[in-house]
This record gives structure tokens, sequence and C-alpha cells, in this order.
């Protein structure tokens, strides 16, 4: 069960108001925070931002809603984001996507029974250069084929 | 002469150039000499002369951006740092923010103290996990060392709040970066009025580039006029080059503005993979309109692609070869404009899902041959009708694909496939379908 307490998050969320000229600028970074305690954003954490911001609930679920890296439930504890943009795609991304797939023994956008595992497709991150790429977690990783593939799972267990 | 590095030359610090290593080789030099010896009017004036055009992707002058502040506003002056790179095919500003981000300090610091502005924001993509660490760990050094803060050089009091986004491509548009800054959905705003006259929080407002900003330094330690030496009449400097695809060496290459795409795809990349033949070209980022195997003899500045009927962009350099198929690189492109379109105006939004949808079902071997002038069509109702340039930006590709390849579509749509299914260099899954 993740913790739903967000009191614990006061010194840092008045740190993060603090920064900004304007409180309601703190909304990304308090949505950031909630995710990293919880692993995900749920309701009770979009009504700690608007309580904290002063800002109604529906528009904290407004932005949540538009951004891609907000979540709104949870994930495997490896989240791999494969690119599937142009670049990547020119490289390979797709046989990259179902080796991923064969692998994990689950589709994009599944999570592994064990909740090991969470498989993304993902616009460009920027990371051409080793193209055909992913992001596990806070790490880029390639150029990737079926060899690291094997290697980038066999690290994550 | 041999060609000497202005923006990468601390490139060969994979792990980063930190504090000392950076004033070592002249850092902060430059903004003890501003701070210390200079008028905000004489920095933007050799940041004027010096011909430095804005390298996020469109361009403009950058001092003639600044010279945009009102004088006598008595709002507060903000800097933010367009560090959200997103934009297909490009990889530049990951690298300076890793690599060299006290360059990128010393340059808001300029900046900063040329337009007035007590306060940056920078303005991190989410995905950069690493290069916000990195430049992170700079500010702490620069702030230990008296670069940030009050009272810098004696001379000027300012301070840097860095803020990360969370995975949006239209928040590298100035006025959606601005608003999502304020807590927002990245929604651009209608210009005018600009952000230099209200932007953040309705306060005068520049919005830089990393890449912008890390010209400044040099500019003022070797001259604004050596500076525009370095590249064309109306475009100084030289500029980081992303390249990527099927060329044989991927990676960042710095060159003059004025470097012709040729030879930044034969000399600098290594040419194509496995000796193959050149198909096509984007030069600018994956909303640049596309160039043959024909027309790469261009001069890689503003000017000179946009001449050519594209655009210098982001440099973003996407290589394509001989066993792409155009159809499906569309079908890519349109993926990504669908996925990224904010939603807020009605040509985008439903301009956007049509142009894929209909490259779906042409891919499937489903075409109509009626989808290519609905396409153009659909294309041309979202151009220039938008609030940002986005629109525009997803229709280029759908217009440039489709004039220079219109063979390989209508082929698709008639044969119901690929007509490289049949060509012995397809070998690769990879770039097909």
């Amino acid at each position: 069960m993740p913790v739903m307490d967000f009191h614990e998050l006061e010194p840092a969320a008045a740190e993060i108001i603090a920064r900004y000229d304007r409180t309601s600028a703190a909304m990304m970074p308090l949505l950031s925070l909630v995710q990293e305690q919880v692993g995900y954003i749920p309701p009770q954490g979009e009504q700690w931002v608007s309580d904290r911001l002063g800002i109604p609930v529906a528009h904290v679920r407004e932005v949540v809603s538009f951004y891609t890296m907000y979540r709104t439930k949870p994930i495997g504890r490896h989240h791999i984001q494969v690119c599937t943009n142009l670049p990547c795609v020119l490289r390979g991304a797709e046989r990259v996507v179902a080796d991923f797939k064969e692998r994990l023994g689950i589709d994009v956008g599944q999570t592994t029974p064990d909740g090991r595992f969470t498989l993304s497709s993902v616009e460009c991150l920027c990371a051409c250069e080793i193209a055909p790429m992913c992001q596990v977690n806070d790490r880029y990783a390639g150029p990737l084929d079926r060899a690291a593939v094997d290697r980038l799972l066999e690290e994550c267990r | 002469m041999a060609f000497e590095p202005v923006l990468s030359r601390r490139f060969g610090n994979a792990e980063g150039t930190w504090y000392d290593a950076y004033v070592a080789d002249g850092g902060y030099a430059a903004a003890k000499r501003v701070l210390t010896s200079m008028t905000p009017a004489q920095v933007t004036e050799a940041v004027t002369a010096s011909n430095l055009r804005g390298l996020g992707g469109a361009g403009f002058p950058t001092g003639k951006k600044w010279s945009f502040i009102p004088k006598d506003s008595p709002k507060p002056r903000y800097l933010v740092v367009n560090a959200d790179e997103g934009e297909p095919g490009t990889f530049k500003d990951r690298y300076l923010l890793e690599r060299d981000p006290h360059a990128v300090i010393e340059g808001m610091l300029i900046a900063a103290y040329a337009i007035g502005s007590h306060k940056a924001y920078v303005y991190v993509r989410g995905e950069y996990v690493e290069p916000y660490r990195r430049f992170t760990r700079a500010v702490e050094e620069a702030r230990r060392h008296g670069w940030v803060g009050r009272q810098v050089q004696g001379a000027w009091d300012w301070d840097i709040v860095i803020h990360r986004g969370a995975g949006a491509y239209i928040c590298g548009e100035e006025t959606a970066l601005l608003t999502s800054l304020e807590g927002g959905k990245g929604f651009p705003r209608l210009k005018p009025p600009f952000p230099a006259i209200s932007g953040l929080f309705g306060c005068p407002t520049i919005v830089n580039n990393v890449e912008t900003l890390a010209c400044l330094p040099p500019i003022i330690q070797r001259g604004a006029e050596w500076f525009a030496g370095l590249g064309t009449a109306r475009q100084g400097g030289t500029r980081l080059f992303s390249l990527c695809g099927h060329v044989a060496r991927p990676g960042v290459y710095e060159a003059p503005a004025g470097v012709t795409l040729r030879q930044l795809i034969e000399t600098h990349a290594g040419g194509i993979r496995d000796g193959r033949q050149l198909k096509a070209v984007i030069p600018g980022g994956i909303s640049a309109k596309i160039l043959t195997a024909q027309e790469i003899d261009v001069a890689m500045d503003f000017d000179s692609l946009l001449a050519a009927g594209t655009m210098a962009g982001s440099a973003g350099v996407i290589v394509m070869d001989e066993t792409t198929c155009i159809v499906k690189a569309l079908w890519t492109a349109a993926k990504f404009f669908a996925h990224e379109s904010c939603g807020q105006c009605s040509p985008c939004r439903e301009g956007t899902g049509w142009v894929f949808k209909i490259l779906q079902r042409i891919l499937r071997g489903e075409g109509h041959p009626r989808d290519l002038d609905v396409l153009l069509s659909v294309a041309g109702n979202m151009e220039g009708k938008t609030i940002c340039v986005f629109a525009d930006a997803a229709a280029w590709p759908v217009q440039s694909y489709i004039s220079k390849f219109r063979g390989e579509f209508d082929h698709h749509i008639r044969e119901g496939r690929c007509d490289l299914a049949g060509n012995p260099a397809v070998e690769h899954a990879d770039a097909h379908h």
C-alpha cells in the first residue's frame, strides 16, 4: 500500500513554494514530489497539491492529465520507455520494442504480473546518437540490439 | 586553417567540466569583464554586432530580442532558459548541460545583466535526469564561488531556479513554456504581447535557448567581430549540429553556421552507413521540410535553408538512406505530431489526428486515390491558422514528403504495398513496415 500521508512532504513543499515568485508555479514540482513519494499521483495527492496551492483540484487534474510523465496508476519497478520516433525507427526501434515484448511477455502499456517491469513507447528522448534507445527509470540506454536488451533486463533483475 | 571549436571545446570531458576545470580554461573571465567594466547597453550592442541568432530553432537575432525589454517598466524582469530540448533529431543542449554546464551559467549571468534580470528560471525537460543533476551541481558550485547570489563581482544580485518539465513537446515553444512554468498545462499564448513585454507572471521576460546562451562568453571574450566572422553575413558563429539516422557516425558536430549539409553528412558524420546511397535528409529537426539527395549542397545557416524551401530549425539532421520507406517516415512523423498537439486550436488538434489516420490507412494498403489530395488540403488548412507554429510544423512534412516523393505514395495507394519490398538492399525491417 503506497504511503498516502502527505504531511511529511510539508517541509519540502514549503521549500519548493518559496523558490517561486508566484505560488501557482510550484504546481509541477509539487506533483513530482507526490509522484516520487507514492509512485504515481493518486486523487488524494491532487487534493493535497490543490490545498497547498489554493488552486481548485480540477485545475490540478487538468495539469496531471496534460503531461505524459505524470501517472495516475502504479507502474512496475523498472519502467522501460522505448523511443519510437523517426531517428530511432530508422535504426531499428520497432525491432527493439518487439524484443522487449517477447522477453517480458507483455504488450506496450502493460506491466509484468510480478510488478517488475512496465513497457512503454515514447516520443523522441533526444538521444538520437545512441539510437535505437530507451529510458529505464532515470537512465538512458542505447544503442540497443537483442543482446543489449537482454543485458539491460538482466541488470534490472 | 584548422577549425577551432567554440561551443564544444570541453565536450571531451564526458563526465562534465566542473568549476575548477572551467575556470582553468578561462571560464568566468567574460562574466567578470561584463560585470566590472561594461554597461548593460554595451553588452547588448556587442551581442547585436556578433550576429548571434536564437539557436533553439527560430533564428531570431538575440540582441534584437533583448532590446524589446521595456526600459521603464517597474516590474521585475525574468530570464528564462529554454532547456526543454525535444525536437526529434536534436540532442545538442543535452551535451552542453551535461558536459559544459558552467558555460551555460556564465552565459546566463551575462544575459541577466544585459536585460536587467535578477532571477532566472531554467526549464529542463523532465526526461533529462542526468543533465538536470549535472546542471544543478554546477549551479551549486557557481553559488559557492560567488557567481550566483548577492553582489556577484560586487555588481549584480541574481538567483537561479531550476524547473523540471514533465513530458510535453509543446513546452519548448516559448509561450507554452511560460504557461507551463506558471503551473498550467502547456498551452501557447497569442503574440503579441511578446514575452519581452508580458512574459512570465505578466512581467518582461526573455526566453533564450541553452546553446544561444553558451555563445555569450566567447562573444565577450574574443569580440563580436570575431564571432560574426565565423559565420555568414547574417548569422554569426558556429553551431552544434546533431546528426542521426543512417549516417556512419551519429553525434554532435560543431561547424561554422555556413557549413554545407553535404560536408556535415560526408565529412563529419562519416557518410552513409554501410556504403549505401543517400535518399533524403531532414535538416532542422522533424518539423523541417525534407530535402532529396540532390539538394544537399545547401549551406546550413538560417537564411540559406529558408531560401532552399526548408529551415535550419534546431539543426537536428535526420539522414535517410535508400532503404527508407518515405510513407513510413511520414507516418512516424505524423504519429509524433498527433501525440504532441496540445489540443488548444481546432485546426491542429483535428488536423494532426486526421493526417495520422489517413497515413495509417495508406500504410495498411487501404489507401484511396483521393487520400493525397485530402492530406494536402488538411495540411493547407493547418498552416498559419493557429496560435503557435506547431500546426505549421506538422503541415510542412506532409507537404514536402508528398511533393518530393509523390510516386512512392501513389505506389503505396495503387499497389497496397511498398515499392521497396522487392529491393534487395532492404534487409532490415527497421525503416520499413
